[in-house]
């Protein structure tokens, strides 16, 4: 018993319970993780059950949203939620690309350390700040300068008007997509910078050894090696874009059902719920808010549990 | 065309695509940010660090927003650090190798990048719902539940960062694995602990849909965890949206504040992290 007095003097109260009871606590806390995405799939299941209930298939296929007639269907918020969403990596997934391509291979040492060092500050930026400049800096510019020469310019039904038409205020389903660009430009460029640099040196060496361009040497070695980290980095961008709330609630026009062209307002899941959540006054209004949650969940989910699987260990 | 010089063109091409790439989205920032500094520095007085936010037309600040971000965000750190420190210690010192541990690690990573609104769906559920009132208590929950995945991340990173000698040379003595971790291993990684929180800290800063419907807001100033609470980033929400000039402006302040918190946040981060790794 002496050995283990002098241990309680020394290591706290009976080494065994003490042990037991952090390891208790640090598997408490692990568990703690999983029961809160259980819980945040269960409790979204549960707060829009009476719309699914009510509405069954035709919620994800009805497109009319209508709190006054008590009927919601959320096929317009899918469809501009898929749609920014994809617009927005199409328009990001090139820069973000050449950003890192530059800054690991071309840019000169000096130049590349800060720069990589602010793109990835700016990743951290809020939504709400790149939201406030759609709003009062983007909209009103590319409604000037770009929405209404178009509009001006589209013979009468030609597929320019169809494409374009929509009320010339800079808030719609482009513009947002264009916001949403910017906001996942940095993150998507820090990750690609940092997947980059995973490729050990003596492949690039080896390849400028056997004459290679450094464009080919991108092309033929580093693409291909880090393939799978790619379509992970391009599906982290797609998860970041389809759960976006702020930045796209301030621009996207908040209108109901599907838009018109791609300068038309429009809403995207996250936008409708920001928007009228905390002001829905029936229980179906946001039952069928909260049932809109969880068809987001399931498509930020699979897009995220594939970029997971295929980045490995990647940070991020 | 000559291949080598067709090769040589193709490739002078591909770096000049990379470089405008890097000054398009480095241009689009700087923009960004230059209408940060325009349109916020101006408004930055005295008076938005002393008076509440107020009715459109009159006089007044953002300190109730202040406080109500400082105070929430620090009890949702709080909260996240206590559960995503042990969670990290667990995945990186107990069970990580298991099936059970790589489904959390899986998981984590998931919840790492879940869209923040549906954190705050859940909190209404679980909170606001049942208690029937919107609390700064749901919104630290909330901003918690952002910042745990988190810290567990890079907790786990940086004990697996920590050599095994030093667990050993703790059991040798004859001390405990739960002793040697708290006052070694952890003790060791101090600098990587902080940067964690800070890391968290910033990211929750800034989230405003996680509590548009747990902290909802409010235009008077109030520390009581119980009652709705106002925040920099829905007050920023309200006011850029609003009619009132002197309201949007006010927003653009608010922004600059939070911008400028969270970019200083992430530099000390960077450099705690730094000398972690020296």
């Amino acid at each position: 018993m002496a050995s283990a007095a002098s241990d309680t003097a020394r290591f706290g109260p009976s080494r065994s319970t003490g042990e037991a009871i952090f390891q208790a606590a640090c598997l408490g806390a692990a568990t703690m993780l999983l029961v809160t995405l259980g819980g945040v799939v269960v409790s979204l299941a549960i707060g829009g059950w009476p719309a699914f209930a009510e509405f069954g298939l035709g919620f994800l296929t009805s497109s009319e949203w209508n709190p006054v007639t008590e009927v919601y269907g959320a096929a317009g918020p899918i469809v501009g939620t898929l749609i920014t969403a994809f617009l927005a990596l199409v328009m990001a997934l090139p820069l973000a690309l050449g950003v890192a391509v530059f800054l690991v291979e071309f840019c000169p040492r000096t130049i590349a350390q800060p720069v990589a060092i602010a793109v990835e500050l700016l990743a951290g930026i809020p939504s709400i700040v790149y939201g406030m400049w759609g709003l009062f800096v983007l909209a009103p510019w590319f409604a000037e300068h770009v929405q209404l020469p178009l509009i001006m310019e589209a013979e009468p039904g030609s597929w320019q008007e169809s494409l374009f038409s929509g009320i010339p205020n800079g808030a719609n389903i482009f513009t947002a997509s264009v916001i949403l660009a910017i906001m996942i430009l940095p993150y998507m460029a820090a990750v690609f910078r940092e997947l980059f640099m995973t490729v050990p040196a003596q492949l690039r060496e080896a390849a400028y050894g056997l004459g290679c361009t450094p464009f080919e040497v991108v092309r033929s070695v580093i693409i291909p090696y880090v393939r799978r980290g790619v379509v992970g980095v391009v599906m982290l961008g797609l998860g970041r874009a389809l759960g976006e709330t702020m930045a796209v609630t301030f621009i996207i026009g908040n209108a109901h059902g599907f838009p018109d062209s791609i300068f038309a307002s429009g809403s995207t899941i996250a936008s409708t719920i920001a928007n009228e959540f905390a002001e829905a006054t029936s229980d179906m209004h946001s039952a069928a808010l909260v049932a809109l949650g969880l068809v987001l969940f399931f498509i930020t989910f699979g897009v995220l549990a594939i970029a997971r699987a295929l980045l490995g260990g990647q940070k991020y | 065309m000559d291949r080598a010089l067709y090769r040589r063109l193709s490739n002078y091409l591909f770096v000049a695509l990379t470089a405008i790439a890097t000054l398009i989205a480095l241009t689009a920032l700087i923009l960004i940010l230059w209408s940060l500094l325009t349109k916020g520095l101006g408004g930055i007085d005295a008076k938005i660090f002393t008076m509440t936010q107020p009715a459109p037309g009159s006089e007044g600040g953002l300190s109730n927003a202040i406080m109500g971000s400082i105070m929430m965000c620090g009890m949702g750190l709080l909260i996240a650090v206590v559960v995503g420190v042990l969670a990290g210690t667990w995945l990186s010192e107990y069970g990580g190798s298991t099936p059970y541990g790589a489904a959390v690690r899986f998981l984590n990573d998931v919840l790492l990048s879940a869209p923040s609104i549906l954190i705050g769906l859940f909190v209404y559920e679980i909170m606001v719902r049942p208690f029937h009132g919107f609390s700064a208590i749901a919104g630290a929950v909330a901003l918690a539940i952002i910042a745990m995945p988190i810290v567990t991340r890079t907790t786990e990173d940086i004990l697996s960062l920590q050599p095994s000698a030093l667990r050993e040379a703790g059991m040798a003595l004859g001390a405990s694995r739960a002793f040697v971790i708290r006052k070694v291993v952890w003790k060791s990684a101090r600098a990587g602990l902080i940067t964690g929180a800070l890391l968290g800290f910033a990211r929750i800063s800034g989230e405003t849909a996680p509590l548009l419907f747990t902290a909802l807001g409010n235009q008077f100033f109030s520390v009581d965890p119980t009652q709705p609470m106002a925040s920099l980033p829905t007050t920023i929400f309200q006011f850029a949206l609003s009619a009132y000039e002197d309201w949007q402006r006010l927003a653009w302040v608010g922004a600059l504040l939070i911008a400028v918190a969270v970019l200083s946040i992430n530099i000390i981060g960077r450099v705690v992290a730094r000398e972690a790794r020296r």
